[in-house]
């Protein structure tokens, strides 16, 4: 579902009436906002709601973005468990996008080297790819005492609890019905 | 969570033991705060005077790694003054069921203990059972074998001052709180358990949530509003990672993974290894084989006992778990690794151990959105001669959270969409896409390849648009599950067949999809009763709220109390009706000889005071923890005698002669684990910016530190510098016979991003619970000094 609508249009789309209520209730009626503030920056944006990347209370957050930049977020106010509020983390959420520490190009480190290089994803994919398919293809176990057992033990794999759930599908897929990884952990066991 | 966060403003109590939600789960505290409005008691048991601690009417100080002991003294005294709730236990229980002669427990020991494999013989814990196999039973309770006269003898042992000695708890703050929680067991009234990482970050940690599991039991807080056992998850989709099966030990949906084990030589028989003979997980062959078809598509037939084999199959018996990678990867065994979002330098046991093995890699693929401490675990920074490692680290940029599309699902197991704001960041991509390219350009590579590893990749379907852009909504469908023929999706786990007919990545998210709507887009936000708010988002399992809800209602069907109506047995319709999607046979009347059977998922329908799932022993039993400052008090057995060791050399161990202080970790509200994304976002940075630990005034005194005296904290692992900040928060210890200093220290700190600071984890054993190999985070022992 492609979210290309204006907040209104977003609401009515929701099919959510209690929620415009609850807008407008909290002062929040788009139209006389417009008419007010022909200069505030999120006045021609559409939100888009997302939840929360931190904990796992799941709060909505509604953000403001134009083609290059987050411009705003905020609690999103229809959301029944934060109604609008946010913690620490989740207002400063923006900066996730904005800070400049933001990695945005793959890297690649020879063995012994002691910097990065910039690479092109092209690059970085043949490298891993390759990598993975020599030490599986070295390390593969067909049968073990007779048995079928179709895996690998030099490869570990770790990470899920930042992701999304059609990630981790695709990862488990991938990673264990796929490349046969016994070696499969992630946060939840720490 | 059993419940969920809206949930919680219906308790009368709510016991926060392990877990700091004012400070880590802020805004679940507007909730919480909506119960102590109604008149709820808020009672806070941790070792630290937590902000949760100052909002709450009642504080027990307890020391880290005793919390079985709190636990088991409060069933002790909830069932020494009849505070349970009788009718709930004698009827939705276990307690009538009568154990064999041969389970006993004697001096920490229960019965079958065998030494040299540190594991017991859980056959000798079995039920009696008649001549035809059915479960022998005193409805009165008064057999001495049977599991509510067994319970109350385990635990008659801890009465409060033998408890209080240990913990080093108030005597009459801690009868004050035994008092409060426990009248939640009288009928209409609810009480919930809030728990975190403080509760299972310890070598019994399996036991200490099943400690909280039988006294929500025995006070009948099972399944109603404003009860339950809910763990505050840490972070935004650890329950939806755990959900698809993301450990070594189950695939998506909680079910076991083939091993190579004699039973699972075939796939008849690991389905019979897998499924239990009742209950409602006899369904499990209909969930596998589904699974399989999701997996393998056309290459699972029937005849290919559905691509069964070309699952892996792990060594029967062999732990896999995280530390273990670590021990194996230091052992040399492992030569690549692949993390997503993941920053085990940081936030490993022992963890400048862990970096050092990650030197014997060839090569490390680390995906995320900033530098990490491990993907940069070569550098000097970190400590590290880069000419001297040969692993050759790749890094892929990921992009963040609303520069994608995709769910998370949180505590209260609500699977909620996140649209797209934004394009990716740079040349950042979706973690979706880039697992999605590696897949394709692996079946590639192996394409015109005959070998074993060839063709398991080969069979693997993978049906998500023949472009480098995955279609999400291929993905979405493939979890909920359709028929193979039709392509229709299939509305509910209900309709899931074992013949290969239908496919589900993930049954117990299956009906998130039914046909044209993902539910998970859903954004109704009007209360369809009890704040349950049905039409909001999809809730797993079948768009439940509160799991095990049967048991809201008495034995005919009538809510315990009408302000807490989860669901009820409507005579006229012939059907359960109420606030809640029922956890039950929607028209399962009274004439059903299983109509109080409320634990569906049970073999028996009953909740299980007694067990034999656990590796210790059917019933919690305090053992100190691995570091220990004193000797057990309630057995001459120190430590829980079902932990397995690992590696020697990863797992050095301080004795109380040398590190005599107890030390704990913890998070605070500013940062997020391992701090990859907040100590990059400047200004969370800004507001906490150091690593610090925090020292009671007593202490500091003895060791003659001053606030902001930098400070050197020491265990057998290693030394980190910190600041001291010193504190009431933290007060000595009075236990048995000696008095005892505790620490805590926050473990978000690293060597990179724009706020830096030592990492705690250097400190912390490598070792792990009986149950779960969960590390022990929470309870070691140090030594601190001034630098």
């Amino acid at each position: 579902m492609e979210m290309n609508v204006t907040r209104r249009q977003f609401l009515k789309l929701s099919g959510a009436v209690a929620a415009t209520l609850a807008i407008v209730e909290l002062g929040f009626d788009d139209k006389s906002a417009k008419a007010k503030s022909g200069e505030f920056k999120i006045a021609t944006l559409k939100p888009t709601p997302t939840i929360c990347p931190y904990c796992s209370v799941g709060c909505g957050i509604l953000v403001y973005a134009n083609e290059n930049d987050v411009v705003y977020t905020e609690g999103d106010p229809d959301h029944p468990i934060n109604e609008g509020t946010l913690c620490s983390k989740g207002t400063t959420v923006r900066q996730v996008y904005t800070s400049e520490k933001r990695i945005t190009k793959p890297m690649y480190r020879a063995p012994g080297s002691s910097k990065w290089e910039e690479v092109d994803w092209d690059f970085a994919f043949e490298k891993v790819v390759k990598n993975i398919k020599e030490t599986r293809d070295k390390s593969f176990i067909h049968q073990e005492g007779g048995v079928t057992v179709n895996r690998t033990d030099a490869i570990a794999y770790l990470g899920g609890a930042a992701l999304d759930n059609e990630e981790c599908h695709l990862n488990h897929k991938l990673f264990r019905a796929g490349l046969g990884l016994s070696y499969i952990e992630h946060q939840a066991r720490i | 969570m059993t419940n969920h966060w809206n949930d919680l403003q219906y308790a009368d109590a709510l016991m926060v033991i392990g877990a700091n939600p004012a400070e880590n789960h802020p805004i679940s505290f507007r909730w919480i705060s909506k119960a102590i409005e109604k008149g709820g008691k808020l009672i806070s048991v941790d070792p630290r005077y937590t902000r949760t601690s100052q909002m709450a009417n009642m504080y027990a100080q307890l020391r880290s790694g005793t919390d079985i002991a709190f636990i088991g003294g409060m069933i002790n005294y909830a069932l020494e003054n009849n505070q349970y709730h009788n009718e709930y236990v004698a009827n939705y229980t276990n307690a009538s069921w009568i154990v064999e002669d041969s389970y006993s427990f004697e001096d920490g020991m229960f019965s079958g203990y065998d030494e040299k494999t540190r594991t017991y013989d859980k056959k000798k814990w079995a039920f009696k059972a008649d001549a035809e196999g059915n479960t022998l039973k005193d409805p009165t309770l008064q057999h001495p074998n049977c599991v509510f006269q067994l319970m109350k003898k385990h635990y008659s042992r801890y009465d409060a001052d033998t408890v209080c000695g240990v913990t080093g708890t108030d005597k009459k703050m801690y009868i004050e709180i035994c008092k409060t929680f426990g009248a939640t067991g009288q009928t209409g009234k609810a009480g919930t358990i809030l728990y975190a990482m403080g509760g299972t970050q310890h070598t019994v940690g399996t036991q200490n949530i099943r400690a909280y599991a039988i006294l929500q039991l025995i006070l009948g807080n099972i399944g109603i509003a404003g009860g339950g056992v809910n763990a505050l998850r840490g972070e935004s989709n650890v329950q939806g990672s755990t959900d698809f099966g993301l450990l070594y030990h189950n695939v998506p949906g909680y079910m076991d993974v083939p091993t190579t084990a004699e039973g699972d030589l075939t796939y008849e028989g690991f389905l019979t290894r897998i499924t239990p003979k009742a209950g409602y997980k006899i369904n499990h062959p209909k969930f596998f084989t589904s699974m399989l078809k999701s997996f393998y598509g056309d290459n699972a037939t029937k005849d290919n006992e559905f691509g069964y084999h070309y699952m892996p199959k792990i060594q029967a018996g062999k732990n896999y778990s995280f530390m273990r990678i670590f021990d194996a990867m230091y052992r040399k065994e492992i030569e690549g690794m692949i993390l997503y979002g993941s920053n085990p330098v940081v936030g490993g046991p022992n963890s400048f151990k862990e970096q050092a093995a990650m030197g014997n890699l060839k090569w490390m693929v680390a995906i995320d959105l900033f530098e990490t401490e491990t993907s940069t675990f070569w550098q000097r920074e970190a400590g590290a001669d880069p000419a001297s490692i040969q692993t050759e680290v790749i890094f892929l940029p990921a992009c963040g959270s609303f520069e994608k599309e995709g769910t998370v699902t949180n505590s209260g197991r609500w699977m909620q969409y996140r649209w797209q704001a934004i394009k990716p960041k740079g040349e950042s991509r979706a973690d979706l896409e880039i697992t999605h390219m590696l897949a394709r350009r692996l079946q590639e590579l192996y394409k015109n390849e005959s070998s074993p590893a060839a063709k398991q990749m080969q069979a693997l379907y993978w049906n998500y648009g023949e472009h480098d852009h995955p279609d999400i909504d291929l993905v979405s469908r493939d979890i909920n599950g359709y028929d193979w023929k039709t392509k229709k999706q299939v509305k509910s786990f209900g309709d899931l067949k074992d013949d290969g007919s239908t496919t589900a990545g993930c049954w117990i998210y299956t009906g998130f999809y039914p046909e044209n709507d993902n539910l998970s887009k859903r954004r109704d936000n009007k209360d369809t009763g009890m704040s349950n708010f049905l039409n909001w988002s999809f809730a797993w399992p079948a768009n439940r709220r509160v799991l095990y809800n049967r048991a809201s209602a008495d034995l005919n069907g009538k809510a315990w109390s009408k302000e807490r109506v989860g669901i009820e047995w409507d005579g006229l319709k012939g059907q359960w009706v109420g606030n809640d999607v029922p956890d039950f046979v929607k028209d399962k009347g009274p004439q059903d000889p299983t109509f109080a059977d409320p634990f569906i998922m049970q073999v028996g329908g009953k909740g299980y005071l007694f067990s034999s799932g656990l590796n210790e022993g059917p019933f919690p039993e305090h053992y100190e923890p691995y570091e220990n400052p004193m000797s057990n008090s309630f057995s001459s057995v120190q430590f829980n005698p079902a932990v397995q060791f690992g590696e020697k050399e990863m797992n050095a161990k301080g004795e109380s002669d040398k590190y005599p202080i107890v030390a704990t970790t913890y998070r605070l509200s500013e940062h997020w684990q391992s701090g990859v994304m907040t100590r990059n976002v400047p200004w969370l940075a800004e507001l906490v910016n150091n690593m610090f630990i925090e020292i009671s005034e007593e202490l500091a005194k003895e060791k003659g530190i001053k606030e902001k005296d930098k400070v050197v904290v020491s265990t057998a692992r290693g030394e980190i510098e910190a600041y001291a900040m010193i504190t009431k928060r933290f007060k000595p210890y009075k236990l048995k016979d000696k008095t005892v200093h505790h620490i805590g220290m926050p473990w978000h700190f690293g060597y990179k991003g724009i706020a830096t600071g030592a990492t705690a984890n250097r400190l912390t054993p490598h070792i792990g619970d009986a149950n779960s190999t969960i590390p022990e985070y929470k309870a070691f022992l140090c030594d601190v000094r001034r630098a």
